[in-house]
């Protein structure tokens, strides 16, 4: 008995100290109160809101939209594919006035719920509903353009010659990136009379170089690795945290190689390795969260498809950080010139996995 | 009852300071209170974690000194409405309780399909391959057929099975012929099995029309599992209860069945007693696949779901700590699915309620199987537990198989 009030008074005390050591500053989330009744909602897909990805920055867009409007936030996680209409039936028994969904996934969740609450609005990113519903916002990204950029920015600083990409999984979300790149440098080699190949994606057969997941690191590394030995001396990896990996590779290199990353900007989200990033291709999901939660709390809110471009800033190329000094001025006016000419539809993007015009 | 002599009276066993060596219990008593206990201290366990992330508790440990109570307060508060939606969540009302048993029924096919291998000597990691392949047949059936009510479902149903049974008897036949170790063939099938889907789902014949992304339509209403009223739960959740008691015929009233758990407890004496360790290894599997593949099929008929490359989840390994937690026996597996869904379906509410990650709830899961593997640790918590006679062995003894 002796011994076990004793077990006890130790666990006791561990847990005091345990939760004493683990006090760090709470931010506080509420930027103002002048719409706490209004509740909005968000609900990730299997990935969690933790993903470094999508799901991640699409929560950014959503938290800054809470914290802009002061609105009270309902966050639900899934954690597998079944939790899809649990969740998506939880937000709507908890009175939300919008809901954003993220990810194809939630496609028909979504739509069932949208259809059978017509008074709660809803958005959806990376997916469209096959008929539009009135009150799904699909809010879709081309993210062919700025990777045409960054397809002609990389044959543009390539040594060898030779130019990298591999992907997480053969999803349009990701292919639509290697599409884009490899167009990108194919226009490079038009316009300048060059050669630059590019491995581990092939955008008129549709096959290339993936990991298989969006998490394992050492398949990225693996993948990367390849490429490099290949001769690769710039790699695009399109494979969220797998992708990690592929920049470890880079690193690894001491300077031979180096890459260009999705998503976001790699030099903020992925601080470590931004000695060798010469740029990111952004897909500005948290930009159009939040546009789309905005819009809801203005009464502005309409289920017109939004499609992210160069043009409305809904992808872009990132800035080149550390490689400012090392990316030829020419080159600078190029990109931005491609910028323009995509804008203008002078240059046209074949890749299929783009969405299509609204 | 056993022989043990005790002298007390049998409801009095468990009083704690006592610290019996030995009690008239029977052993599944025993076990259920070791699992009883174990999940006691999960739940202790869960507390410290959400204490530790509460953001109400952080605010009061900072000012600790001056109000030592509103810490405890606070952290009280942060456990007590956890566990409260949690509870609610799980069997608070009609609706939680479908919730619950909706996201059981696969853990329990799963978990059987686990638990049966188990019994022949076999560890058979090979549930989430054997699942994903019993679902896109049965997809493949619910959607690209278009068959009458009833027949429908019927031979999606069997499709499922039957593509389940086929990832599980390879490796019987396998290990039966070469001597391939089964843990090693079930996880590479696994991998199998996940590219395989994830090749299918690119291609015409598995991808919705109009979408280019990798989802499949949904199956055909005729091919459904008839759902109870407006809630989610469907006829699958009878399947699987109809499937845990022929598990439990078909060990423990059947030939079959005893050559199994023969060959599970001594395999070189079944060979010598003039059984056939091959045959029973591939029946094992083969069934156990069956059973997996029958979770495969409640996956795409039963919640609505198209298939994607996430149609498993990760029931295929979940169900290898329900089975765990089961004991390898079909009611234990019946009630530790049942435990893990209604985990699953109040994590969802606690996670909307009081914003506690779902983790929470696979961070239970996992410390319960943990102390239910090591009963030692358990009962050096709780000293009133009586010792088990014999258990552990069957979990054991997969590995060595």
């Amino acid at each position: 008995m002796k011994k076990y009030v004793r077990g006890l008074a130790i666990v006791s005390v561990l847990t005091l100290a345990v939760a004493a050591c683990g006090s760090k500053p709470t931010d506080n989330a509420s930027g103002g109160s002048a719409n706490k009744d209004f509740k909005a909602c968000m609900v990730s897909d299997s990935g969690g809101f933790d993903d470094k990805s999508f799901n991640q920055t699409s929560y950014e867009g959503f938290q800054a939209a809470i914290k802009a409007k002061g609105l009270t936030e309902v966050k639900a996680e899934s954690k597998s594919d079944n939790d899809y209409p649990t969740n998506m039936t939880a937000m709507v028994n908890a009175k939300c006035k919008v809901i954003v969904a993220v990810g194809f996934k939630l496609e028909d969740a979504t739509d069932k719920a949208a259809t059978a609450n017509p008074d709660i609005k809803f958005a959806i990113v990376d997916s469209a509903p096959a008929k539009p519903i009135a009150n799904v916002k699909p809010l879709l990204f081309n993210t062919a353009q700025a990777a045409f950029q960054g397809g002609y920015l990389a044959a543009a600083m390539t040594k060898t010659g030779k130019v990298g990409t591999f992907g997480g999984i053969k999803i349009p979300p990701v292919t639509i990136y290697m599409d884009g790149f490899a167009e990108g440098v194919r226009y490079y080699n038009k316009q300048k009379s060059k050669n630059v190949q590019v491995l581990g994606w092939d955008d008129a057969k549709q096959t290339g170089l993936f990991t298989g997941d969006f998490e394992d690191k050492a398949k990225g590394q693996n993948t990367g690795q390849n490429l490099i030995t290949q001769g690769a001396d710039i790699i695009f990896p399109v494979a969220g945290p797998s992708g990690l990996g592929g920049l470890q590779a880079a690193k690894a290199s001491n300077g031979k190689v180096n890459a260009i990353w999705v998503d976001t900007d790699g030099c903020v989200s992925a601080a470590e390795y931004c000695s060798v990033l010469i740029s990111s291709v952004n897909k500005g999901m948290d930009v159009a969260v939040q546009d789309a939660v905005t819009s809801v709390v203005d009464n502005k809110y309409d289920s017109k498809q939004f499609v992210g471009t160069l043009e409305n800033g809904g992808t872009s190329l990132a800035p080149f950080h550390e490689f400012d000094g090392k990316v030829p001025a020419e080159v600078k006016t190029e990109l931005d010139q491609i910028k323009a000419d995509i804008i203008s539809g002078k240059i046209t993007i074949a890749s299929k996995a783009q969405p299509a015009a609204s | 009852m056993s022989t043990d002599t005790t002298t007390e009276p049998e409801k009095a066993a468990p009083v704690p300071a006592k610290e019996p060596q030995r009690s008239g219990l029977p052993s599944w008593a025993i076990q259920g209170l070791v699992s009883l206990s174990a999940i006691v201290l999960a739940l202790v366990v869960g507390a410290i974690l959400i204490i530790i992330g509460d953001d109400q508790v952080k605010a009061a440990v900072s000012y600790f000194g001056a109000a030592p109570m509103d810490t405890f307060s606070a952290a009280f508060s942060a456990v007590g409405e956890a566990y409260k939606a949690l509870a609610a969540g799980a069997i608070g009302g009609v609706t939680p309780i479908t919730e619950s048993l909706t996201q059981a029924t696969p853990l329990i096919c799963g978990g059987l399909a686990v638990s049966l291998a188990f019994r022949t000597g076999l560890f058979n990691i090979g549930a989430q391959g054997q699942l994903i392949i019993g679902a896109i047949l049965a997809a493949w059936v619910g959607f690209a057929w278009h068959l009458p009510p009833g027949l429908h479902l019927i031979l999606a149903v069997i499709a499922g099975l039957v593509g389940g049974a086929i990832w599980g008897g390879v490796v019987g036949l396998l290990k039966a012929r070469t001597g391939a170790h089964e843990v090693i063939v079930t996880i590479m099938l696994n991998y199998v099995a996940i590219y395989l889907l994830q090749w299918l789902l690119t291609t015409t014949t598995f991808k919705r029309p109009g979408r280019t992304d990798p989802i499949s339509p949904i199956v055909d209403a005729n091919a459904q599992y008839p759902q109870f009223g407006s809630t989610r739960l469907h006829v699958g959740f009878l399947l699987a209860l109809l499937a845990a008691a022929f598990v439990w015929w078909l060990l423990n009233r059947s030939t079959v069945g005893f050559e199994l758990r023969a060959v599970g407890a001594n395999a070189d004496a079944s060979r010598t007693a003039g059984m056939s360790v091959g045959k029973a290894y591939f029946i094992a599997m083969l069934v156990a696949g069956a059973l997996a593949g029958l979770a495969g099929t409640q996956q795409v008929l039963g919640t609505d779901l198209p298939l994607t490359d996430g149609v498993a989840a990760s029931v295929g390994f979940d169900a290898i700590t329900v089975a765990l937690l089961g004991r390898g026996t079909p009611l234990g597996t019946v009630l530790a699915g049942l435990l893990f869904g209604a985990l699953n379906a109040g994590g969802l509410q606690m996670q909307l309620e009081t914003q506690t990650p779902l983790t929470l709830t696979t961070v239970l899961q996992a410390v319960i199987v943990l102390f239910v593997a090591a009963p030692a640790l358990v009962r050096s918590v709780f000293r009133f537990l009586p010792k088990e006679r014999g258990a552990g062995t069957v979990l054991a003894k997969g590995w060595n198989g």
